[in-house]
């Protein structure tokens, strides 16, 4: 047992592997925290936020947090809901998010997450901000409307020798996506699958290929996003 | 592959962890670094192009175009607002024929904002093609722009020399220091060496425990013990350890270090020695901000000097092994950079985005060695710690506060400047000291810290009552805290690094709620939900600026409430900011047919 830890979440005893993240440990007890720039087995990021509890009273990203013994943790409760639910609507307002004319839709984490926290409509003015769309790779559309900037393609997608294919340009709320056009233009099919289905939204798309699953059966149109988690306990 | 670029990357060893320097060589020869550029420094040091844009496009000063052949960047810090910057931005747009944020037709001038250069003593302030000019007018900018178009050099225009060593060979800069008090400790009398003389007669360990006895605490406003971060780190397993002092001070209303840079850096450069000596470190790094790029020469001097004299180099002062060196590493216009992981990334090479923490830079810091990272006045005090012992040290200040605080106090006042006072002043006593009356608030710490009201004058300058970095900015009578506050959301915005995405959009979101209250459109809910919001960046973010982006709103809203309800509309509680006719005006002109009034 020296290599399991015992913590709390929500008053719920739980127990995962050392070393883990609190957001793998909480999946591996059947509890769902939500992430959006989280992706299992890549570096975390901590900066979409979502995933934000409350360690021991302190504020914390749980994807950038090992799990410890002892850890009493919040994570449903009514003050962390609402943080999640105003960043999400964040997100929603400074894209341009048009849903039913997105690829990714029934797909998408963000829309999922809108679902969720029951948004039916962002507290916030949208900001119709113009985005630019970047057709030049050969494989791949980058559609900045609809990035989130959780840097998922950037630290999980690279080229053969180790570059960034991805990468950042600007900052602030000027910052963008970027992508590098000569290494992309090397990527196989099969790289080009990856950082599509890697993007939790519709920003990056593969080329010459759309709507492959039915509007319908897609994953997010029967159950809500978590709810494999919540649904099934590993240890 | 032109030979240019390959001498400069070369020089740098191909490290693709020297970028900010091989970035900052190619700019200062032609102004901007072009796109061939970009993919040719991509080349040599083995990383994609896009890896050199993401860190040059997070700078404010690095461009991909070109910015002119004269580059203005005029502040627009709170303080310069209130010395008269609108004015002279005009000017500036006039005389030269372009907008602020763009470059003449004839590519002779570019016009920029830039958030505080630290000199908010002597606003209106701007720098151009990297020499301030302080205190600038109509009259002046005139005659710039006019000599300037005759063709003489931005160094033609430098018309008088600032007090100390502002006029010395190596600096001849305009700027003045107005060192207003000085106090026991940075500006007290100072023979140089004299704290790396008692090295020799201590051991590393005992260093540590003379600055831990010290109370010391760090002076750039997070107040951690300096003691204590040095015995983690020299604690803390790993094969290499750094020295990291932090000159970047960014946060609008301080100009301290600048004054410390100008007339002690002995006594900084000794404070980053005996760290050396004290955690066992070889190199020590000066992170400097860009808008000190005139002290470069200054500086670099005290450090060859130093290495003359055997203070720097190998077995430094006769102690056999003790080999440690000191570089200057440029920033390049990014506040957050003065938070100490953001400025490490910026050190290696990158994007000035805070880590995630734990782990702390003295576990895993520069280069992902153990790290400190200490402001300039902290390490400048402990030089006259090590002179002249702890207890001396402790016999000023409070019981917490140790020792003596330099404050950066500007605004409306009689005498902006630097004054060095022990810790426990109020700040009823520092508006006294300053020769400001008929004060209506005073922004304690920069836009980070909090705005107070007369009902806190009374409260103590020390890190048990109010602490402070030493940022003091004093608002008169007739200023509107709304119009201060709206000065503060945009510098977060400009600043943020977009990495956090409640700091990247959600400081708009405020912004834009403010403007709406400003323009006389808000109604009552809008105060509750600004505070709501606005409580929200504090637990949400992962760095200090993104924590403290809403402090402006919601130490305004606590401290002057009824400055918001003058301008909130009375009787209502709908939104009235939604205006159909403007909404519809695009359509009405389409079909020709207008609503009537």
């Amino acid at each position: 047992m020296s290599d399991k830890v015992k913590f709390k979440i929500d008053g719920k005893e739980c127990v995962a592997d050392k070393g883990v993240n609190l957001v793998d440990a909480a999946k591996q007890n059947g509890i769902y925290i939500p992430t959006l720039c989280h992706l299992e087995g890549v570096k975390p990021a901590g900066s979409c936020r979502v995933c934000n509890v409350k360690i021991n009273g302190r504020f914390m990203t749980a994807c950038t947090t090992p799990v410890a013994d002892g850890m009493e943790v919040e994570n449903n409760t009514q003050d962390i809901q609402e943080l999640r639910k105003i960043i999400v609507e964040t997100l929603f307002v400074s894209g341009n998010h048009y849903c039913p004319a997105c690829e990714k839709s029934g797909c998408c984490e963000l829309q999922a997450l809108g679902y969720k926290f029951t948004m039916l409509v962002p507290r916030f003015p949208y900001a119709f901000e113009p985005k630019e769309v970047d057709a030049e790779s050969t494989k791949l559309f980058i559609d900045r409307n609809r990035c989130i900037l959780c840097k998922r393609c950037v630290r999980s997608i690279k080229s053969k020798d180790g570059k960034s294919i991805f990468a950042i340009k600007g900052r602030g709320h000027n910052a963008m996506i970027n992508i590098d056009h000569e290494l992309a233009a090397q990527m196989t099919d099969e790289e080009a699958t990856m950082a599509m289905d890697n993007c939790p939204v519709g920003s990056i798309l593969k080329k010459e290929r759309g709507y492959y699953t039915p509007i319908g059966s897609r994953k997010y149109d029967k159950e809500p996003i978590g709810s494999d988690i919540e649904e099934s306990v590993i240890i | 592959m032109s030979s240019n670029v390959q001498s400069i990357v070369e020089k740098y060893g191909n490290n693709a962890n020297r970028l900010m320097d091989i970035l900052h060589d190619i700019h200062s020869e032609k102004g901007f670094v072009s796109n061939g550029e970009m993919k040719e420094i991509a080349l040599l040091l083995n990383i994609s192009k896009v890896d050199v844009e993401q860190t040059l496009t997070f700078y404010h000063f690095f461009s991909e175009n070109p910015r002119g052949k004269y580059t203005i960047y005029l502040n627009n810090s709170l303080v310069a607002e209130m010395m008269g910057r609108e004015e002279v931005a005009k000017t500036f747009e006039k005389a030269t024929g372009t907008k602020f944020g763009t470059v003449s037709d004839d590519g002779l001038f570019g016009l920029y904002d830039t958030s505080c250069i630290g000199m908010n003593d002597q606003e209106p302030a701007a720098i151009i093609n990297g020499i301030v000019f302080p205190r600038v007018t109509t009259y002046r900018v005139k005659e710039l722009i006019r000599s300037f178009r005759q063709g003489h050099t931005v160094e033609d225009m430098i018309n008088s020399y600032g007090g100390g060593q502002n006029q010395s060979e190596l600096v001849q800069a305009m700027v003045t220091n107005n060192l207003n008090r000085r106090g026991a400790v940075i500006f007290s009398d100072y023979t140089p060496g004299e704290g790396l003389e008692k090295l020799k007669s201590l051991k590393p360990q005992d260093i540590i425990e003379e600055v831990k006895n010290s109370n010391i605490r760090g002076r750039g406003g997070a107040g951690f013990p300096t003691g204590l971060k040095w015995d983690f780190c020299s604690k803390a397993e790993g094969d290499e350890r750094f020295v990291l002092c932090n000159a970047d001070e960014g946060e609008p209303g301080t100009f301290k270090d600048r004054v410390i840079l100008t007339e002690r850096p002995s006594l900084m450069f000794e404070g980053m020695i005996i760290a050396g000596y004290a955690i066992n470190a070889k190199l020590g790094l000066l992170y400097l901000r860009e808008e000190y790029y005139y002290l470069k020469k200054h500086l670099e001097f005290v450090l060859s000097d130093f290495r003359q004299k055997g203070w720097l180099g190998n077995n430094i002062l006769g102690i056999e092994g003790f080999n440690y060196d000191i570089r200057i590493q440029f920033g390049a216009g990014a506040y957050v950079c003065g938070e100490e992981s953001a400025l490490i990334e910026s050190c290696e090479g990158k994007r000035g985005e805070p880590r995630n923490r734990p782990p702390f830079p003295v576990q895993v810091g520069y280069l992902n060695q153990q790290t400190i990272i200490n402001n300039v006045e902290s390490l400048s005090s402990v030089t006259k710690i090590i002179a002249n012992g702890a207890d001396w040290f402790k016999s000023m200040g409070t019981k917490e506060s140790s020792g003596t605080k330099l404050l950066s106090i500007s605004g409306d006042l009689k005498y902006p400047g630097t004054f060095e006072v022990e810790w426990g002043i109020t700040i009823n006593e520092m508006l006294e000291m300053a020769g400001a009356t008929d004060v209506k608030a005073v922004q304690v710490g920069g836009p980070s810290g909090r705005l107070i009201g007369p009902n806190e004058f009374h409260r103590t300058i020390c890190y048990e009552d109010l602490p402070t970095g030493g940022a003091m900015i004093v608002i008169g009578e007739g200023r509107s805290i709304l119009d201060v506050v709206m000065n503060f959301m945009d510098f977060f915005i400009e600043e943020s690094c977009g990495s956090c995405a409640p700091c990247r959009y959600l400081t708009v979101i405020l912004r834009n709620k403010m403007k709406k209250i400003i323009d006389g459109k808000g109604v009552a809910s809008d105060l509750d939900e600004i505070v709501h919001w606005g409580k929200q960046m504090k637990i949400a973010n992962r760095c200090g600026l993104g924590q403290s982006a809403a402090n402006p709103i919601l130490t305004s809203i606590e401290n002057f409430r009824h400055e918001y309800e003058a301008k909130i509309e009375k009787g209502k509680d709908f939104d009235t900011e939604f205006d159909l006719n403007s909404a519809i005006i695009e359509s009405a002109r389409a079909v020709g047919r207008f609503p009537e009034a």
